[in-house]
């Protein structure tokens, strides 16, 4: 499943789209803290998470994830939308928790 | 690549919204010199971790990176409060980070663990009320 495919699923609030939406997403990665997130990532991972600043979009850009999704109803802050919005990042959001969310995603992944 | 590359950075105080600019910006450079992506990732983990610990703790400071054909080498130096005790410092999940750092997500006591974990070599100099610097060198294989 490419980004743009999750997007198109009409499962997550759109954010921010972003520019490398061809992206293919190879997984699913959960987490909160920024330190392990940075040496953990996953390479074209979607990243599902609560935390929604500006650092959070370093850690992804850092580890080449693919894409933010935001649960738990939380969204990015007004500096990191305006920063997701000049990186293209894209940033999804979601009312549900970051597990369901994340089944949800590696479900698709086929 | 043959010639060596010195890139500075300086690093503000307390600036959450711009930690990570100066390792994305020599990631960046780095992939567009075709520097094998794991050296490329090991850089940016462990310079980001230095850089996200200038800010937290020491007011920020100065980076200095050299790219050399063999070696990439990361100075850190800063002029904050010093490490009282570098072996407490160095043990995964031990932070001084406070609560407001906390709340941005870092504060796991995996800066410096990560730091010497994604580097090849890493050397610690401190004096306390003086400042800290910290060397670090990711080896580009031959």
């Amino acid at each position: 499943m490419t980004v743009k495919e999750l997007i198109d699923s009409g499962k997550f609030e759109v954010v921010n789209v972003g520019a490398a939406t061809d992206t293919k997403i190879t997984d699913v990665f959960c987490c909160d803290l920024l330190s392990i997130a940075m040496s953990r990532g996953i390479e074209g991972a979607a990243w599902v998470t609560v935390m929604g600043n500006i650092n959070t979009l370093a850690v992804l850009s850092l580890t080449d994830m693919s894409c933010i999704v935001l649960a738990e109803g939380t969204n990015l802050d007004q500096a990191a939308k305006a920063k997701a919005i000049e990186q293209k990042i894209t940033v999804l959001r979601t009312d549900e928790p970051e597990f369901k969310a994340g089944l949800y995603i590696h479900g698709k992944l086929g | 690549m043959s010639d060596t590359i010195t890139l500075k950075y300086d690093v503000s105080t307390d600036d959450f919204t711009r930690a990570g600019e100066a390792s994305s910006d020599v990631k960046r450079k780095l992939k567009n010199m075709n520097v094998n992506p794991e050296a490329v990732r090991k850089v940016a983990i462990a310079m980001y971790e230095g850089e996200i610990n200038m800010v937290i703790h020491a007011n920020g400071g100065v980076i200095t990176v050299t790219i050399d054909p063999d070696c990439i080498t990361m100075i850190l130096a800063d002029k904050g409060p010093g490490i009282p005790d570098i072996a407490k410092a160095m043990q995964a999940g031990y932070s001084t980070a406070p609560d407001n750092v906390r709340d941005l997500g870092f504060g796991a006591g995996m800066g410096l663990p990560n730091m010497k974990k994604y580097s090849d070599d890493m050397k610690i100099e401190t004096e306390l009320g003086v400042g800290t610097t910290v060397t670090m060198k990711v080896f580009l294989a031959a």
